[in-house]
């Protein structure tokens, strides 16, 4: 028989006012195996913690039950207090009569009994409390960043600079992601690449980091601190360690009229290529979908004028198989399709344009070399008009655009405003807007800037439709809500702000690390206030807009916050694991395969074995579960069909006595 | 000829009367292209307008009987007034979806079997694109209107909304398009064709509707069209009561497709039912 | 808001079976609105006053005698607020009261010609009149 103290928290009036706490502690003391019992006002408090590890010395306890909150709030809590003083972690009970009694009735008669009942229960199960050890892992010490952008760029050179080894896997052929497509970023009119681009070269030159460009994640398996992953390496046809980044095969290559996707499909570019100067690695990669080798066997061409001859058409994709402890997720975003937007005349006209593509149009590594002109006749535009939330802000079902607002669009109109008077003098912005959302450093007076300082023409209200003039103007349909106007304004470019969405590999990476994921694609974190770069699932992090809309400052800023974390998981040498997992017992176990086929994390294996049973020894095929694997769910004890599996912390017999007891 | 689909054929009003044209050309092509057009024994003007109540139910059930007649023959319900299809396919949205006009509408008809909106209803154009397919369309024509630039006018009744209607993109819409395309003309498009052309404001405001027409006329005209062509009798008549610059000529799309097929000025072999205008229209004639 | 308006407003919110609280004030629904500069009270502006109570202003609107029954505004509209089906609700409030027809039979010979559709004439009737 244990030797159980039973501690009944008031939690102020949260619990009291609803549960008669003293009458609570008062049934506990004729309850089989309590030999302390008392309440009071605030269990978790320093003095709280106290009269635990005072009633422990005093009276012997063996086991705690505290009658208090959720197990989730202090469950550590107590059982570090009962560790401290000489009782196993895991002879603790916590019985929650705040959530599932007190805050759900609103009186006395019925608060009271029920919170007696539970912990009746509390006391059976710890009762059959068996003191568990924790178990241990080891903790790889390397990190994998996925994604290249300014997310994973930044977590990689924040773990790497700590002194761990740290893996960047980009599906690109280089890194960078898109803040190499930005011309100026706002507020400070930084120019992108010149911030950008000496972290990228830092990434690439650091000791610690290895870079995995033109890869992906294939397959990911194992637990926190032990990840076995898989990175698909896709062959560039160039090898690295000669190329010498010359660009002689990209100036022969014939095959020249594949739409340039770093330039939104503005230009072309060859089938051979590097997306712009300062990639990294400076290595092009040959496209095989559109190579004429490729896809016919003739030219060669490249392979012919390459001065290095690093051209080589043999090499072929490579698995590499690592083990890392922590793994970072930044995949970063894209742009929604703005074709169902017709009545803007996306699609219809060439010179309505979306953000991102009249971000590379300004962009001097751009199409247009930085000169803005409109793309259907190549003048130059005196007249430019900004529609804002295309695609965000919309209701739930709505069938073309998102729900959330994309955050950074006000702020990078009115960047976007300011450098078109900047790059042509004289030239008039119109933008409408429902909404200006500036919420930063600095954030407001930039937009003011824009209107007093640069005269650009802030319009409430958006846009109805927008058609081509015979004279190749566009002719924008609105309404002024403040002056309550009709505005017919006849413009020479149209630019959407249109919404921003995670990229769409997303989904198949968070099936990969079985990450949760919401409708719209951004990953959950395990907690929106107190643990934003965190995923639920152990030894994941994120960072980024791949877990929303945000602009770079909140980017590093997460970047650092999820580098931390994952520092946190590598610094140390072995990890603590739940004990609470499931065992079969062997003498019952009939080798089945019920288990295993339900277990969601592939924690369960058989093995052959020799056991004795009642006299008889026979070889038979058990089941094993991985300790570190088993997340201790209990499917594989409720599906079993001869009893033998158990769920150690809960075991049946302990389920069996909580039922009871509710039931007496 | 090859064997012939039967279906339910709601002409509606306008095309028993002022729109006599839109209406014979549509069946004579349709009987050429093997679908049968069988109007049902007794049917009601829809209406003109989708009644946008929630709480209406009245001024619904004509539309409501026509789903069921054509669900007791076994038909899809076919129909070329644009107006007529707005209406029967919005009524019919309600019959399946809305549990109050179902209960409504069936406890007054008193059908064998209540109606829930089993009927399919198509246009006169997804009769051509989805049952008999564009390509036979393009075989049968003996006459293609080759070099003829033509525009759609979808107006605002066949598109929206969109949810409910699920004709075409309603904002960059190509079913009609694709139509001319099969006739051998070139399609043009312009961006105010699913704009409204004003509907019954044009007796009341002749202000607006002109204005609003002169805007569908000079986008038209600009992108290059020689002519428009349209679904709907109140569009025709709005188009081509019009007077002012950038107008072009419109003609109803059954007309261009029974020119293309080479049947114009074929009489149907069903008798055409006369109109029987109101009194007031009458003196208003005589008054002309 | 006067007992009447209540009742007004209760009756305008049955037939209108929307949620105009969803409105962000965008204005889209306006600015595709064909009919615009033929409106007193714009589309965008129902739902607030809707929202404050303004019923009486709403009901003695020229909008919704103008408005086309287009449904570009319900079609756009990104919040889905159905604009259009709050404005023809407010005129049904209108057109079911006694004496509220905006149009008689015996005004109509002065505006028809020979040339009209049946359809313009069906139409018109059933907007104006209950």
């Amino acid at each position: 028989m244990q030797r159980i103290g039973v501690f009944v928290c008031h939690c102020g009036t949260n619990i009291a006012a609803t549960v008669d706490v003293s009458k609570v502690a008062e049934a506990a003391k004729h309850e089989p195996g309590v030999v302390y019992a008392v309440d009071y006002t605030f269990m978790c408090s320093e003095a709280g913690q106290d009269l635990i590890a005072q009633a422990i010395k005093d009276y012997g306890l063996t086991a705690i039950v505290v009658c208090s909150c959720s197990p989730r709030m202090h469950e550590a809590t107590f059982r570090k207090v009962a560790e401290e003083n000489g009782v196993n972690p895991y002879m603790v009970e916590i019985a929650n009569i705040r959530e599932q009694c007190s805050w759900v009735h609103k009186d006395m008669e019925e608060g009271t009994p029920k919170a007696i009942t539970l912990m009746k229960t509390a006391v059976a199960k710890v009762n059959l409390d068996s003191p568990l050890q924790d178990g241990e892992a080891p903790v790889t010490k390397r990190a994998l960043v996925i994604g290249g952008g300014i997310a994973g760029i930044q977590t990689a050179l924040d773990i790497a600079d700590c002194g761990y080894k740290v893996d960047i896997v980009e599906k690109d052929q280089t890194i960078g992601g898109r803040m190499a497509q930005l011309d100026k970023t706002f507020p400070t009119l930084d120019c992108s690449s010149c911030i950008l681009t000496p972290r990228m070269t830092e990434v690439n030159q650091h000791p610690n980091i290895r870079l995995f460009t033109y890869s992906e994640v294939q397959e990911v398996s194992g637990f926190v601190g032990n990840f076995d992953v898989k990175i698909l390496k896709k062959s560039r046809s160039v090898r690295e360690k000669d190329c010498t980044g010359c660009g002689v095969c990209m100036t022969k290559c014939p095959s020249k009229k594949i739409p340039n996707e770093f330039n939104r499909g503005l230009n072309f570019r060859t089938a051979i290529n590097i997306p712009f100067a300062q990639a990294i690695p400076n290595v092009p990669v040959i496209d095989k979908e559109h190579c004429i080798h490729f896809k016919t066997g003739k030219c060669g061409i490249c392979a012919k004028v390459c001065p290095s001859h690093a051209v080589d058409y043999e090499i072929k994709d490579e698995v590499i198989e690592e083990k890392y402890g922590a793994i970072v997720v930044a995949t970063g975003f894209n742009q929604i399709d703005l074709h169902k937007f017709g009545e803007l005349g996306y699609g219809v006209s060439k010179n309505v344009i979306s953000s991102l593509e009249y971000e590379r149009i300004m962009s001097a590594t751009g199409p247009t070399g930085g000169h803005i002109v409109r793309p259907s006749d190549g003048k130059e535009p005196k007249d430019i008009v900004f529609i804002q939330c295309v695609g965000s802000r919309c209701a739930p079902g709505d069938k073309r655009g998102k729900t959330y607002c994309s955050k950074i669009c006000c702020m990078y109109t009115a960047k976007q405003s300011i450098m078109t008077c900047d790059h042509i003098p004289g030239a008039k912005c119109h933008v409408f807007y429902i909404d200006v959302r500036t919420p930063g450093k600095l954030f407001d007076e930039f937009y003011r800037r824009a209107v007093e300082q640069y005269g650009v023409d802030y319009i409430k209200g958006n846009v109805g439709k927008v058609t081509e003039l015979p004279n190749g103007k566009l002719r924008v349909h609105g309404a002024d809500l403040l002056d309550q106007k009709e505005i017919e304004l006849d413009t020479d470019m149209v630019v959407l702000a249109g919404a921003i969405e995670p990229n769409p590999g997303i989904r198949p990476l968070a099936t990969k690390l079985t990450l949760s994921i919401d409708n719209d694609n951004f990953l959950n974190e395990a907690h929106a206030k107190l643990h934003p770069v965190e995923a639920a699932t152990a030894g994941v992090f994120m960072a980024g807009t791949v877990q929303g809309p945000k602009d770079i400052p909140e980017t590093v800023a997460q970047a650092g916050a999820a580098a931390v974390k994952a520092v946190a998981l590598l610094a140390k040498d072995k990890l603590k694991t739940n004990p609470c997992v499931a065992q079969p017992d062997e003498l019952y176990c009939n080798g089945c395969s019920v288990c295993a086929n339900v277990c969601p994390y592939g924690a369960i294996t058989y093995i052959e074995k020799e056991v004795r049973d009642h006299g008889l020894r026979e070889t038979r095929r058990l089941a094993q579960v991985n300790p570190s694997l088993c997340k201790g769910c209990g499917a594989c004890t409720v599906a079993c069909p001869s009893g033998a599996m158990n769920l150690k912390g809960f075991t049946n017999r302990q389920i069996m006595a909580e039922v009871d007891s509710v039931c007496q | 000829m090859g064997e012939i689909t039967q279906y339910s054929y709601f002409p509606g009003c306008t095309l028993k009367t002022k729109a006599k044209d839109l209406d014979r050309y549509a069946r004579v092509c349709a009987e050429k292209l093997g679908a049968g057009l069988v109007e049902p024994d007794m049917w009601q003007c829809c209406g003109g307008v989708y009644p946008l109540g929630s709480d209406e139910i009245g001024n619904k059930l004509s539309s409501v009987r026509a789903l069921n007649d054509a669900k007791e023959h076994g038909r899809e319900l076919v129909t070329v007034c644009s107006a007529c299809y707005h209406v029967i396919k919005r009524v019919n949205d309600d019959m399946a979806n809305v549990p109050d006009i179902q209960k409504r509408a069936n406890n007054y008809a008193q059908f064998d079997e209540p109606y829930t909106g089993e009927t399919k209803v198509l246009h006169y154009l997804e009769l051509l694109r989805d049952r008999i397919g564009f390509d036979k369309v393009k075989a049968a024509v003996t006459n293609p209107l080759t070099g003829k630039k033509i525009g759609a006018f979808y107006g605002c009744l066949l598109l929206r909304p969109s949810k409910i209607l699920q004709f075409d993109d309603p904002e960059n819409p190509s079913i009609i398009e694709d139509f001319i395309t099969s006739l051998g003309a070139t399609p043009v498009r312009y961006q105010m064709r699913n704009e409204c052309c004003g509907g019954y404001r044009s007796m009341e405001n002749q202000d607006l509707t002109h204005k609003l027409v002169s805007r569908i006329f000079a986008d038209a005209k600009n992108a290059g069209c020689e002519e428009l062509i349209t679904a709907c009798p109140l569009c025709w008549y709005n188009l081509n009561q019009y007077e002012g610059p950038d107008k072009l000529p419109v003609r109803y799309m059954t007309e261009v497709l029974a020119e293309a097929m080479g049947l114009l000025d074929e009489k149907p072999d069903a008798s055409e039912l006369e109109g029987v205008a109101c009194k007031c229209m009458q003196d208003a004639g005589k008054e002309a | 808001m006067t007992p009447d308006e209540m009742k007004a407003r209760d009756y305008i919110l049955k037939i209108y079976d929307g949620d105009f609280t969803k409105c962000m004030h965008c204005g889209k629904c306006s600015a595709s609105c064909a009919a615009y500069s033929a409106m007193d009270i714009k589309p965008h502006q129902f739902p607030s006053y809707m929202a404050h109570g303004k019923i009486t202003e709403l009901m003695n609107s020229k909008t919704i005698w103008e408005c086309l029954g287009c449904s570009d505004c319900i079609e756009r509209c990104p919040r889905d607020v159905k604009p259009g089906k709050l404005i023809d609700a407010v005129r049904q409030a209108v057109t079911r009261q006694r004496g509220g027809s905006h149009l008689y039979p015996e005004e109509i010979p002065a505006m028809v010609n020979p040339d009209m559709p049946q359809q313009l004439l069906v139409s018109v009737l059933r907007r104006e009149r209950k």
